[in-house]
């Protein structure tokens, strides 16, 4: 049993959302509905788009404690540059990009430790989102606002958007060339950079990834909320590590899953909401975030031993 | 001599402190000094309290850090001033209570690093998720007041200096003779600059790993029972800003991200700094924003440059 | 010798600053032909096959790929397939070829790549069962290996022309063993050619063509297969026995009680010199660390500490080096001298300064940091660590590679004088005079121990005889 749990990662992710949503169901009936279903999962879409570009820098044994901030300094340049002028937007938001990259190229030229470069460029990306945005304001694109809001027949957005998130990641992660080598460096950097790829290059690209879904992810978030603030997306570093995690991922050896890590940010915007209704006080909320965290990688722990010994 | 003055890694977080205070006097025309010198000792008293820790947990080597600083902060001060109920002659009481607050909460983290593996940016990150919610189911209703007597000494001074930053100051003591004097310190450094070899001499890693991770939050916890006598009261949100502060005291005191190397005075020097850049960057009148990308560009900065004079062994 | 040679050295030599890994070879391998390389620890076989495949370039001498004209190693078709597993264990079987090939680009290359994998893996290892979708750490350790052998042999865009082997069977199981070595033998028949390092003398006779000695850095003998037989071919690796080799041995000495029985079977007695010896990387280090491990704790650090360790990874395992010389010392006596806590700083100057002159540091001030210590002198620190505890055992991991004679010579004495005073040290060693310096000896093999020496028989042919697996292929 264990064995095919192993064999098959992602089987984990996909029973706990659907026992989570069989759960909310029966909890709340009335979400069975097209409306319910959006409600339920809109939020999610911003936070999947985090999630995965937190996957890239974990694919490559790194992590980044910096994901929040710059969502929310995103969002912030978003709701204000992207609105008010887009072609100096758009270049913003481009340059951005590069600046993951160059991030990328640096803590691996010089060997630095991720968690506190990239806990100083938190600080770097709250500082640039305080000064576009000192206080709470901006308005979304109205482009933006209306591809947030679009209402497919049958199946809502958020479902459709994160099926969509989930298919384009794969194809790019796992089925080529690229994303394969990718995944390589995880797994064994030396070997990949004693066959003759450049390593160094190859990071820098996952960063810029990163970055890239980053910026979708503040755009997204705009699109849903109409506003922005400087904080608006801390929560996003936390959660974001949450899901690549729930989803099947590891933290190092490259071993990632881009539809576990959607699915893992859809169960934990279904958490927020099921804890909700079960009634569990707000004060607990957090801290069950915390805990199914906890809980998780204490599983995750138990069956991998138990694979261990057997295999 | 001038070489020796200078070689050391401290004077440089001192001379920034002490460089940032004079800009804020070139634009007072020296007005304000010494209240400057005094908010700067006390606001600064906790984020060394707060960074002695950190920097301890820093020393232990890369990957070690406690991100539930703030969490254990806010549920200490909490529960302490809860315990304490705004009665007098209770503040020995409450000390006591954020004591055990911060050792069950440095053991709680080490057992999810120790026992569940995990690493310990991960496991201190989910645990401050489970004390913060603590902190707000016990903070129901009333903003409880600290006692008379405590708030006083909080926000009081003796002999001209705050009476938090004499506590910090005697909390640096120990922290620097720990180090410098006893076997456990020696244990803690030699552990931060090769934890294989360290367990190979004969050192009992596991258990130095428990007693920093431990310490960490009890400082964070005395800190919190003093930030909340000194601000009248436990908010919420108390601990916030003083996680990315811990950090970059550490980083910015000298104390080397490879583990292995502490820098007491360092912490101080940082922690004015950080304090009079503030007060420095709203004279001028430049915003937050700016200040925190200064501090961000100087972490950064500073690592950059740690890396690359590393010795090799 | 069939035409021209697919790799040519002339003569090369590779130094390590003052160490002379390879001290002047010239061989060359031409298609068809399967050399089998021998010899002891510190032959050079390592800097040999790393300079055939590209992998370090020659201090003097020439490296060259006649045959292909390429100037490039990958290009002449030189492969390797190494000990230790270069495998993604997080990608698919089919996706690690695609790691090694670069060319399977584009649409499709998932199939191509899989019909590849699976291809070589079919010729190499019939009737494998191993599936290219599989992801690597899902496989067995022969799995993996099998995939890296099929990996070496797979076109991957060009042909490979000569693949290096080295101890291809060591995770194997006998019958798999067998197709490996049928399909050297197929392989080199039909134009290619392996360079093939092995302990195990079954394989080397059945599929080598020539085989090559290695000693000291240079070609001893390379003589057509038939010409050697198990006992030249052991001697061939051994050095002569001269006057030196009789180093001053401890007279019939008489050891105390029994103090160590581990399961494995390693066995000492007070105040005996216990060697561990056998090719390096069969099991000896991993023994020692366990034994180790076992014995002290992580939690608790005593007054009195059962056993001490003596690195021989300095950097790794061993030097703190942002301390001084005399805080690296100390480190393993702190509690012992320790006052209520508090480290007892004469005490500490005191004994460092005792053994700066009992061992001989050469260094003009203990508080100097340690890395301005030459790596000989290092080592000493790190011996004067260990013995000045009160540790009864000494468990050394092969502490004196590299090191200077100078300095071998005074830890000899030191670990003798020691030894006499009731200390029992057990000591890992790739070097074999070093190793003949011990009361008793055990050989280890593929991860056991497959010989006990005492007395007389410690001699290097006896250790050499119980590195090497002798049996025949299959048995």
């Amino acid at each position: 049993m264990t064995r095919l749990f192993a064999r098959h990662r992602i089987l984990l992710p996909v029973l706990s959302l659907a026992i989570l949503l069989a759960a909310t169901f029966y909890m709340q009936p009335r979400a069975m509905s097209y409306f319910g279903v959006n409600l339920l999962f809109n939020l999610a879409v911003p936070i999947a788009l985090a999630t995965v570009a937190q996957m890239m820098i974990i694919m490559v044994n790194d992590i980044d404690l910096s994901l929040g901030a710059f969502v929310s300094l995103v969002a912030c340049v978003t709701a204000t540059f992207l609105h008010d002028t887009p072609v100096l937007g758009v270049l913003i938001l481009a340059g951005l990009i590069a600046a993951y990259a160059a991030l990328g190229v640096m803590i691996h030229r010089f060997n630095l430790p991720a968690i506190v470069v990239t806990l100083g460029m938190s600080f770097v990306w709250g500082g640039l989102a305080l000064t576009i945005l000192p206080s709470p304001g901006g308005s979304a694109p109205p482009w933006i606002r209306s591809l947030m809001t679009v209402k497919p027949p049958l199946v809502p957005m958020a479902v459709v958007a994160a099926v969509l998130i989930a298919a384009v990641t794969h194809v790019l992660i796992i089925r080529t060339g690229i994303g394969t080598v990718l995944r390589g460096v995880g797994g064994n950097a030396a070997s990949v950079s004693r066959a003759g790829w450049p390593v160094l290059r190859l990071k820098a690209l996952a960063y810029a990834l990163a970055g890239f879904f980053g910026v979708l992810a503040g755009v997204a978030l705009v699109g849903l909320t109409t506003s922005a603030d400087a904080n608006i997306a801390l929560r996003y570093t936390l959660l974001s590590i949450a899901g690549v995690i729930l989803g099947g991922g590891e933290f190092t050896g490259g071993k990632v899953s881009p539809v576990g890590a959607v699915i893992g940010a859809l169960t934990l915007a279904l958490a927020a909401s099921f804890l909700s209704f079960l009634r569990l006080s707000p004060d607990w909320q957090i801290g069950a975030q915390g805990a199914i965290l906890i809980l998780v990688l204490t599983a995750r722990l138990i069956f991998t031993r138990r694979d261990e010994q057997q295999g | 001599m001038l070489k020796t003055v200078i070689a050391r890694p401290w004077i440089w977080s001192w001379i920034a402190a002490a460089a940032t205070f004079a800009m804020v006097m070139a634009l007072t025309q020296g007005r304000g000094a010494s209240e400057l010198a005094y908010a700067a000792l006390s606001f600064g008293a906790f984020a060394a309290i707060v960074g002695l820790g950190q920097m301890l947990v820093i020393t232990l080597g890369p990957g070690n850090v406690d991100l539930s600083i703030p969490a254990v902060m806010t549920l200490a001060g909490t529960l302490s001033l809860k315990a304490m109920g705004s009665d007098p002659n209770t503040a020995a009481l409450g000390l006591l209570i954020a004591v055990a607050v911060g050792i069950a909460a440095g053991l709680s983290n080490y057992a999810l690093i120790f026992l569940l593996r995990l690493p310990p940016i991960i496991a201190t990150l989910s645990a401050s998720l489970v004390y913060q919610s603590f902190a707000i189911w016990s903070n129901r209703g009333l903003r409880i007041k600290p006692p008379a007597g405590l708030a006083e000494f909080a926000t009081g001074r003796t002999i001209g200096i705050p009476n938090v930053a004499l506590v910090g100051i005697g909390l640096s003591i120990i922290v620097w003779l720990v180090l410098e004097r006893t076997t456990f310190g020696r244990w803690l450094l030699a552990s931060g600059q090769n934890l294989r070899a360290a367990r190979l001499a004969g050192i009992p890693v596991e258990l130095v790993r428990a007693a920093t991770y431990v310490t960490v939050a009890v400082f964070a916890s005395i800190a919190g029972y003093f930030l909340a006598s000194f601000s009248g009261g436990a908010a919420l949100n108390m601990g916030q800003e003083y996680l990315l502060t811990s950090i970059a005291v550490v980083v910015i005191g000298g104390t080397s991200i490879a583990g292995g190397f502490s820098n007491v005075p360092g912490v101080w020097g940082a922690s004015l700094f950080m304090f009079l850049v503030v007060s420095m960057l709203n004279s001028y009148g430049l915003g937050a924003g700016v200040r925190m990308m200064l501090t961000g560009l100087i972490i950064i900065g500073i690592v950059v440059a740690a890396s690359t004079r590393r010795p090799r062994a | 010798m069939t035409g021209t040679p697919i790799v040519a050295l002339t003569d090369a030599e590779k130094h390590f600053g003052a160490v002379r890994a390879l001290d002047g070879v010239s061989l060359s391998i031409s298609s068809g032909e399967c050399i089998g390389l021998v010899g002891h620890n510190g032959a050079g076989k390592s800097t040999l096959v790393n300079l055939v495949n590209g992998g370090l370039s020659p201090s003097a001498g020439a490296v060259s790929f006649p045959a292909s004209g390429e100037s490039r190693a990958l290009n002449a078709g030189v492969r390797s397939v190494f000990q230790e597993l270069s495998l993604c264990p997080n990608l698919t079987v089919a996706e690690n070829l695609r790691i090694s090939h670069s060319d399977l680009k584009g649409f499709g290359w998932r199939t191509r790549a899989r019909v590849e994998i699976a291809q070589s893996l079919d010729l190499v290892f019939p009737n494998h069962g191993i599936d290219p979708d599989m992801a690597v750490d899902q496989l067995t350790i022969a799995e993996r290996q099998m995939v890296e052998i099929a990996i070496g042999f797979a076109p991957r865009g060009t042909e490979a022309r000569l693949v290096i082997l080295d101890e291809p069977t060591s995770s194997l199981d006998a019958g798999i063993a067998l197709q490996l070595l049928t399909h050297i033998k197929d392989f080199c028949a039909k134009g290619g050619a392996v360079l093939f390092i092995s302990h195990m003398m079954g394989e080397i006779f059945d599929v080598a063509s020539t085989i090559v000695v290695m000693k000291d850095g240079k070609v001893v003998a390379s003589r057509p297969t038939p010409d050697f037989t198990r006992t030249s071919l052991v001697e061939a690796m051994g050095h002569v026995a001269g006057p030196e080799a009789e180093t001053a041995t401890t007279a019939s000495a008489e050891f105390g009680a029994d103090i160590l029985h581990s399961q494995t079977g390693l066995t000492a007695s007070k105040g005996e010199i216990v060697g561990l010896a056998g090719l390096a990387g069969h099991g000896q280090a991993e023994t020692l660390a366990r034994l180790y491990f076992e014995h002290t704790s992580s939690w608790r650090a005593g007054k009195a500490s059962g056993m001490v360790f003596v690195a021989g990874d300095r950097g790794r395992d061993g030097i703190l080096p942002l301390w001084s010389i005399l805080q690296n010392l100390s480190v393993s006596v702190l509690p012992q001298i320790a006052r209520r806590g508090f480290v007892d700083r004469t005490a500490e100057t005191r004994i460092a300064a005792d053994w700066k002159t009992r061992i001989g540091i050469r260094t003009d001030d203990v508080a100097n940091n340690i890395l301005s210590l030459s790596g000989g002198n290092q080592q000493k620190v790190l011996f004067a660590r260990a013995l000045a505890s009160t540790a009864p055992v000494v468990v050394m991991d092969d502490p004196m590679r590299g090191v200077d004679v100078g300095t071998k010579q005074d830890v000899y004495a030191m670990i003798r004088a020691e030894a006499a005073k009731g200390r029992t040290f057990l000591w890992y060693s790739t070097e074999t005079e070093e190793v003949c310096q011990c009361d008793r000896v055990f050989v280890f093999r593929d991860g056991q121990i497959s010989a006990e020496l005492t007395d007389k028989d410690i001699t290097e042919e006896r250790i050499l005889q119980a590195s090497f697996e002798m049996q025949e292929v299959g048995a």
